[in-house]
């Protein structure tokens, strides 16, 4: 394991922010934490790094013991949301920071740095200034300085959080291919559950200071842990006591076995999707279906549907 | 990040030209005109009457007093002053906003009861044991007082703006606190430090009010150049007085461009 978090609890005052938190993050891959804000994802990143220390509980990096080490010494490449970039150096001076207080030879740096880069894409903004860049290349270079020191595992906290949606996605799929290259085990925060399954290849909920789900993208978006995790993780509507998918409820003119009669309130159509709303004995639902779908059964506000969750879907029973 | 700002360029450009002709015109009228008069009046007996004014025994030894003494207080103004600015800032400690306060203090008081106040603490009465009257300790304490300010208010404001998650950056690349401080936080305070220096040491070539009563203005031991320009007007020596002011008024604008320039190219080079 390159990361072992064991029953971390931290509190801010008298307020607790995480409460018996362990958590493993396997070598060489790519972990999202996944919540609402203030459930303690980005605390529990800053206790990884030692930028916060834990009032119980210890963390291990690379079998290492690392609870009381200064941020330092863990060797952790950390990258802030609103990337920290040292104002008064150049990027190439940003990136060779950590070289530089190694005091590694000039000649090593150099190359070193240009590699690093290039492998963000920013070789020809090397001696500008962090305030000459956009936010993305001043991300993607703050990643580069990261990732100079060559760390055990690297931190991200929210790092697309201050860049607009197109950068936001050209950054993620970038994330993702760059893990592939550099292999590095890292360990990303975000609350946006799209970003966490798009690129992750293992998901954490954090919520309310405690880990409340953690596996593959797939599984948890399948198989989630409780209502919670299902709403955080995707759309959801209830039909008949259950939390169901809108895309797993299957829709008919004719009555079916299990089926609830339903009133179709609107039909919105979304290009690729259409959505229909439904009222089920008095109250609201949704349901997704293909507009080839929506087409040959003639849906249209008024009708009288039957609506089931389809054989198969993972549906969650609603405590009453 | 990025904010944008849409005005009318027309607007842009009138709104200069007119906030530009106020600026000139105001700084001619202050500044520039009564300054160009001094320097006017200094040549006016010509050069040789110059040299000699500035260089009479009393009139040098106020000046090289002066100047030395204003460098002195600008160096520790410019290590306490930094102090000072980063126990205010970073520091919780009750009674915070008192000090924050008196820091304002020698400023706001005339000079005159400054120097009243050093007399009665540090004078032949002193309560504390300790008598600077009349010598040049005296002198270098007074501009202390007075000058105190400059530094504390130029860096206080730049480390408040200043970004403690660049120094968590420092501290995760493997940078020690000293190698955090040294290369991350000293260059970025580095242009408000020297400029504050810079204001404390012309304030202190100037300074009257202050100095006239601890020093006992004492020729060739204690009096600073702006006493000797008085006792010179007093003379009935105006042009006397002038070439010192003029002296002085160089010597201030050569540490304000050095400062400047050394500011360049600290930024320039990190």
């Amino acid at each position: 394991m390159a990361i072992e978090v064991r029953d971390v609890n931290k509190s801010f005052g008298t307020t607790p922010v995480l409460r018996d938190v362990s958590l493993d993050v396997a070598a060489g891959s790519l972990t999202a934490l996944l919540g609402p804000s203030g459930g303690g994802k980005s605390t529990l990143l800053r206790v990884i790094a030692g930028l916060e220390r834990p009032d119980t509980g210890t963390v291990r990096i690379s079998g290492v013991d690392a609870t009381r080490l200064s941020p330092q010494r863990r060797n952790v490449g950390f990258v802030f949301q609103h990337y920290a970039a040292f104002k008064h150096l150049s990027v190439f001076r940003n990136v060779a920071f950590g070289l530089e207080i190694r005091k590694r030879p000039k000649d090593e740096i150099r190359k070193r740095v240009m590699e690093l880069l290039e492998l963000v894409h920013l070789e020809k903004l090397a001696d500008r200034y962090p305030s000459q860049l956009s936010g993305g290349q001043r991300q993607r270079m703050a990643l580069a300085r990261a990732l100079a020191v060559e760390p055990q595992v690297l931190l991200l906290d929210e790092p697309f959080g201050a860049l607009d949606a197109q950068v936001r996605k050209e950054l993620r799929t970038w994330l993702r291919r760059l893990h592939d290259e550099v292999h590095v085990t890292t360990v990303f925060v975000t609350h946006d559950q799209e970003e966490a399954i798009e690129v992750a290849d293992t998901i954490v909920v954090l919520a309310g200071g405690e880990v409340v789900q953690a596996g593959s993208p797939g599984e948890v978006y399948d198989n989630p842990a409780n209502p919670f995790v299902m709403r955080f993780l995707g759309p959801v509507t209830e039909i008949g006591g259950s939390l169901v998918r809108p895309h797993d409820v299957e829709i008919s003119p004719d009555p079916v076995e299990g089926g609830a009669p339903a009133v179709i309130s609107r039909v919105v159509r979304l290009g690729f999707e259409v959505r229909v709303e439904v009222e089920i004995g008095g109250h609201e639902a949704w349901v997704q279906v293909t507009r080839e779908q929506a087409d040959r059964l003639g849906l249209g506000p008024g009708d009288t549907v039957h609506v089931r969750p389809a054989p198969g879907a993972r549906s969650l029973a609603l405590a009453v | 990040m990025t904010a944008i700002t849409v005005r009318p360029s027309s607007r842009v450009a009138g709104g200069t030209a007119a906030g530009l002709g106020t600026a000139v015109l105001y700084l001619s009228l202050i500044v520039l005109i009564p300054l160009a008069a001094v320097v006017w009046r200094s040549a006016d007996e010509g050069p040789g009457y110059f040299w000699r004014s500035v260089t009479t025994p009393d009139a040098w030894a106020a000046l090289t007093l002066t100047v030395g003494a204003s460098a002195l207080v600008a160096l520790v103004n410019l290590v306490v002053g930094t102090v000072i600015a980063w126990v205010l800032v970073r520091d919780r400690f009750p009674g915070r906003g008192v000090l924050d306060t008196i820091i304002d203090l020698p400023f706001a008081l005339p000079t005159i009861v400054a120097g009243l106040v050093l007399l009665a603490l540090y004078g032949p009465q002193s309560p504390l044991g300790v008598n600077l009257a009349y010598s040049r300790a005296g002198v270098v304490l007074a501009l202390l007082f007075v000058t105190l300010p400059f530094v504390v208010r130029t860096v206080q404001p730049v480390l408040l703006e200043l970004d403690t998650e660049m120094e968590q950056a420092a501290a995760s690349l493997g940078a020690s606190p000293f190698q955090t401080f040294r290369r991350v936080i000293l260059p970025n305070l580095i242009p408000a430090m020297l400029s504050g220096t810079a204001l404390a040491f012309t304030r202190a070539i100037a300074e009257f009010g202050s100095t006239v009563l601890i020093s006992g203005n004492l020729p060739f031991k204690t009096q600073v150049a702006a006493v000797n320009i008085f006792s010179q007007i007093e003379g009935d020596n105006t042009t006397g007085a002038a070439a010192i002011s003029t002296v002085l008024l160089v010597v201030a604008l050569v540490a304000l461009i050095t400062l400047d320039v050394l500011q360049r190219w600290g930024s320039r080079r990190g």
